[in-house]
């Protein structure tokens, strides 16, 4: 891993800035090179809530991505948006359970996880970009689990700890899926 | 050091002002920089300070100058169509020598623009946004760790020499989160503050803050002295960052953010076999002439990369007056300049 380029899209409320910031805290505390860069501009606008992270053996130069080698696609708006942004043997990450129709190119790697239906399954909805973001990890080596674990007690308040546990499984299934 | 935490740049700034020991801070929200008045919102009273949404851009400078005529550590930041309304207050504060540190996390104009990220407030920083022969110092961090050091020396800087203190940053710079370690204990610069209003009780004759000289030899006796104090501040303040410009076949200038995109563009075009070099600025006044100046006759060109229509390249001819050819490569509206764009614009250069 020399430079890992991400970017996170969805609905606003799927945790798409939530799951930005886990993989930099986590990819901090893993002694990488980490930059978060929320979309606050009129890229906001069009049904999607994006979100830039690089991951980085050294400095990081742009914050801003003009092309990604990951792309986390969690609604239809944002497949559509960023499916070009991939540079080719990019890796491609769909929520399956929300985006109704088959990513286009095949210069890239596709992973189709029906995230939403598994958080569902856990019994809480929220647990949708954990999921995708184990098999995030699992497939670019950007972080290790256990740094998205020591990640997690430092980007949730203390009340929410108890929830850690259950984050956890859910990032497993994703890795495992 | 302490232990490195994930931070947003607007954020820091107002943790690095607190450790500063800036305790009044007044602003009016403005994107992208309202998470330093979030922040300070949260924050000040914990530190029995005081923080003021004012009821304009206008009201925040006027307030600054009061806090700071009492002698306190004090702040306001904006963006650029809000730090153009503060330019009346700014030249004031100027005149009067009050120390007081201005953020202004610049947005793309000119107008209301846009709210994505810019340089174009080079000119309006460094050569005097508002009226008279007056200069501020401003600061161009191009990290949010940079960020935090370059805030509390801002106000140290301020108060070793009487003067306004300018950060400026960009939108990308405010927004983004990286890691940032903080020190244990800030280095403060104990100034002797004699001068502040802060009541006579009766036993001292009483000191005065004005911005108004009718007489002309005194006024120009006092634009003598603001003058001499600029050439101490150049003397002493300048600060540069060279990287790679020995035997560099070009050299870049960038400040800020876009110096980023030139260390990843120096990796790039070192593959191709081609030397470039980098001087940042991080005073973009006073300006470090002396560092062009040096190189000058290293390498075939210059070329000065800015996300504005280009400003600071005026400044880079000025230094090099003429010794060496100087090319320019600007983005705006919000727009960033790529890697690729500046490769090419090099390749083209060096044909």
């Amino acid at each position: 891993m020399a430079q890992i380029d991400i970017i996170f899209s969805g609905f606003g409320g799927q945790g798409i800035q939530a799951a930005g910031k886990l993989i930099a805290y986590a990819g901090m505390l893993e002694n990488k090179h980490v930059s978060f860069l929320p979309s606050y501009g009129p890229e906001m606008r069009g049904g999607t809530s994006n979100c830039h992270v690089i991951v980085s053996d050294d400095p990081i130069g742009s914050p801003i991505l003009n092309s990604a080698t990951v792309v986390m696609a969690m609604n239809r708006p944002s497949l559509d948006k960023f499916e070009k942004y991939l540079e080719p043997g990019g890796i491609l990450l769909v929520d399956s359970s929300l985006v109704n129709r088959r990513p286009e190119r095949k210069d890239i790697r596709v992973f189709e996880i029906p995230a939403t239906q598994i958080a569902s399954d856990l019994g809480n909805l929220a647990f949708a970009n954990i999921v995708m973001l184990g098999k995030l990890i699992h497939e670019t080596g950007a972080v290790s689990a256990e740094y998205i674990e020591k990640g997690l007690k430092k980007v949730l308040p203390e009340r929410k700890h108890y929830l850690i546990p259950d984050e956890m499984k859910a990032l497993k299934i994703g890795m495992e899926y | 050091m302490g232990e490195k935490i994930l931070m947003k740049g607007n954020e820091v700034i107002a943790e690095a002002a607190l450790r500063a020991g800036c305790r009044h801070y007044f602003g009016y929200p403005i994107t992208p920089q309202t998470e330093v008045a979030h922040y300070f919102a949260k924050k000040m009273p914990e530190y029995g300070g005081t923080f003021i949404q004012a009821e304009s851009e206008i009201a925040a400078m006027n307030m600054v100058y009061g806090a700071a005529s009492a002698g306190a550590r004090v702040m306001t930041s904006s963006s650029s169509p809000g730090i153009s309304l503060k330019q009346e207050a700014i030249s004031y504060a100027a005149c009067a020598e009050l120390p007081a540190v201005i953020v202004n996390i610049v947005r793309a104009g000119p107008g209301l623009g846009g709210i994505l990220a810019s340089q174009c407030d080079y000119f309006q920083s460094t050569k005097g946004g508002g009226h008279g022969d007056y200069r501020m110092v401003v600061l161009a961090p191009s990290s949010v760790q940079e960020l935090y050091e370059l805030v509390v020396d801002a106000f140290n800087i301020a108060d070793r020499y009487r003067t306004l203190c300018m950060i400026m940053g960009d939108g990308m710079l405010g927004q983004m989160m990286e890691g940032v370690e903080f020190s244990d204990q800030e280095e403060i610069f104990k100034a002797d503050k004699g001068w502040a209003v802060t009541g006579t009780g009766m036993t001292r004759e009483n000191n005065m803050i004005t911005s108004i000289y009718i007489d002309p030899e005194i006024l120009e006796k006092h634009n003598l002295k603001l003058q001499a104090k600029y050439r101490e501040i150049t003397e002493n303040e300048t600060r540069v960052e060279t990287y790679n410009c020995d035997g560099a076949d070009i050299i870049v200038a960038a400040y800020g953010t876009v110096a980023r995109i030139i260390k990843n563009v120096i990796k790039t075009a070192e593959k191709e076999g081609i030397k470039v070099g980098l001087i940042r600025p991080i005073t973009l006044w006073p300006f470090p002439t002396a560092t062009f100046e040096k190189y000058a006759e290293v390498p075939k060109a210059f070329l000065s990369v800015e996300m504005s229509a280009g400003q600071m390249v005026e400044d880079v001819r000025l230094s090099l007056n003429g010794k060496s050819p100087v090319h320019f490569l600007g983005r705006m509206g919000g727009m960033i300049p790529t890697q690729k764009e500046i490769l090419e614009k090099i390749r083209e250069i060096l044909k």
